[in-house]
């Protein structure tokens, strides 16, 4: 299949030419549809990944391709999720979710003429996530793991090519986190989004994602790049299997190795 | 403590019964020391000043309330245009902040005979010292509103090929506005402050001029109504200020109490 993201050789440094080199010769790419996970030692540079692609940075060295072009400027085929999913507190879950509507070129300028065809992508988007019938409430009267559910309505709503999530489940219990990795396949599995998922668990990247990629310690670059061969869709129980566990415990032992060359 | 009883609310009823112990206090102290008046005047001498005088303190009392909000208005429209202008930039913020920082340190009351040389003495000064007084607060408030905006926020509407404008309606104005509605307490509380310095200084009517009048022909129960009534005013608009901040920013209210 075609790439739908390549990064090849790129170095980014922040401050300036004497500054910190965040990520040093980072190559990799990711193909149409698939799910990607990044792993790697905290402070590697995996935020630093998710900002050269959607174009909120652009590298010194090397060059970021979405699409067929080179990132120049931010793309707005792609949505982006963080750890903190910064809902606005004074607008509703729907409007929250609208949000980028009004910003993006594309569609900023058919908001208020289809404001009903919006309104009931959104309301499908939160179907989708198990939040029917949320959409009048405002974020502050749902939980931790309902906001970050919006937040993924919010990333969504645009129809992104791409979807980048940066730790999206670290702040949640786990089984919270379990319910929203099930969320997160299934949105994959039916929408057909292409999504890099970064992340410090093992298990979740095992679980969702069909390649990983391990980083080194500062400066990031790959070091090893994995396939992940179980069919989908998977259920949790995979989770308890022997050959779940191997691939877990040999990533285990890439990143440590990584982690002690720091 | 005790368990809650039916009936009285005593926490409610608490700044009623505090005001009106003071008032005893005071009136007693004053009777059984036998203070002369001069010194200090009992509250029932005072109620009897304001009636005596009302004419001329209702007169004086609506010019200070008028230089106070004209001066408190300015302060919002410049407080909020110069926070949105520092909240916007960096560059803007590092090369403004000092300065005001530096005219904010300069005690107001040093201005007015400027304002007089300029204006004359009269209601203009008053205006203008309450102004100068009061935007400051609100020019930080609504810049720390703006400057505190979640990075992730911004990221993610970059990303999407946000405009700075865009950020700033969408994200940031709306976020400084409890800073902004918080600041109106402290600002209309300083306008006051403002406008009464500077008519005790420089002018020909208001409370502080009138109670300076006073002063000087030892009426000490006049001015202590002038103080009575200086307090009423403050009081009414500080409460004023905070039922709008109540209204207009409920969200941030109660986005803090639920927790996320
Ligand atoms: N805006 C920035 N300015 C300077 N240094 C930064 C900036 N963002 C990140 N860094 C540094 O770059 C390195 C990689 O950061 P990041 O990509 O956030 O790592 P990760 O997400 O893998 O923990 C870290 O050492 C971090 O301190
Ligand atoms: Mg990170």
């Amino acid at each position: 299949m075609q790439p739908l993201v390549t990064i090849e050789h790129v170095d980014m440094r922040y401050g300036g030419p004497e500054g910190l080199l965040a990520v040093q010769d980072l190559t990799l790419s990711v193909a149409k549809g698939e799910f990607a996970a990044v792993v790697g030692p905290s402070g590697c540079g995996k935020s630093t990944l998710m900002k050269l692609v959607t174009g909120l940075y652009i590298p010194q060295g090397g060059s970021v391709v979405v699409a067929g072009e080179r990132v120049t400027k931010p793309v707005s085929i792609v949505g982006m999720a963080f750890q903190n999913p910064t809902m606005l507190p004074w607008r509703t879950t729907l409007d929250n979710i609208l949000l980028p509507l009004e910003v993006v070129q594309r569609h900023r300028g058919r908001l208020r003429a289809h404001k009903a065809e919006y309104v009931a992508k959104a309301e499908a988007l939160l179907e989708t996530v198990g939040l029917k019938g949320f959409g009048q409430k405002f974020p502050w009267q749902l939980s931790g793991g309902m906001q970050q559910r919006a937040n993924l309505c919010r990333a969504l709503i645009h129809e992104p090519d791409l979807l980048m999530l940066d730790e999206p489940f670290g702040a949640l219990d786990s089984f919270t986190r379990e319910e929203l990795w099930c969320v997160i396949r299934d949105l994959h599995a039916a929408q057909g989004v292409t999504i890099v998922l970064v992340t410090h668990d093992l298990r979740e990247a095992v679980f969702l994602a069909d390649r990983i990629f391990v980083m080194s310690a500062r400066p990031g670059r790959v070091i090893e790049e994995r396939k992940v061969p179980f069919a989908r869709p998977r259920d949790l129980e995979i989770m308890y299997e022997k050959e779940f566990n191997d691939v877990v415990h040999e990533l285990r032992g890439s990143i440590a190795d990584a982690r002690k060359a720091a | 403590m005790s368990t809650p009883r039916a009936g009285i609310d005593w926490v409610k009823a608490a700044p009623w019964l505090y005001t009106a112990t003071l008032f005893v206090v005071w009136e007693a102290a004053v009777r059984a020391f036998d203070i002369p008046q001069y010194i200090l005047p009992a509250p029932t001498v005072i109620a009897g000043a304001i009636v005596q005088y009302w004419s001329a303190i209702w007169k004086n009392s609506l010019q200070t309330l008028y230089t106070t909000l004209a001066g408190f208005v300015l302060a919002v429209v410049g407080g909020l245009a110069l926070g949105i202008l520092v909240g916007w930039s960096r560059f803007i913020y590092a090369g403004l902040y000092p300065l005001m920082v530096g005219f904010n340190a300069i005690p107001k009351v040093a201005l007015v005979p400027v304002l007089v040389i300029w204006f004359g003495i009269g209601t203009i000064p008053a205006v203008l010292t309450a102004f100068l007084i009061a935007f400051f607060p609100i020019v930080v408030n609504v810049a720390t509103g703006l400057a505190t905006i979640e990075p992730e926020m911004e990221d993610v509407l970059r990303a999407l090929g946000a405009r700075k404008m865009d950020i700033m309606l969408k994200v940031g104005i709306p976020r400084s506005m409890p800073y902004f509605f918080g600041s109106l307490k402290i600002a209309i509380t300083l306008a006051f402050v403002g406008s009464v310095i500077s008519e005790t200084v420089a002018a020909n009517s208001g409370l502080g001029h009138m109670m300076l009048g006073a002063q000087s022909q030892f009426n000490v129960p006049l001015v202590f109504a002038g103080l009575v009534m200086l307090a009423i005013e403050g009081i009414v608009m500080y409460a004023i200020m905070a039922w709008i901040e109540m209204r207009m920013t409920g969200w941030a209210h109660r986005s803090q109490t639920m927790g996320a």
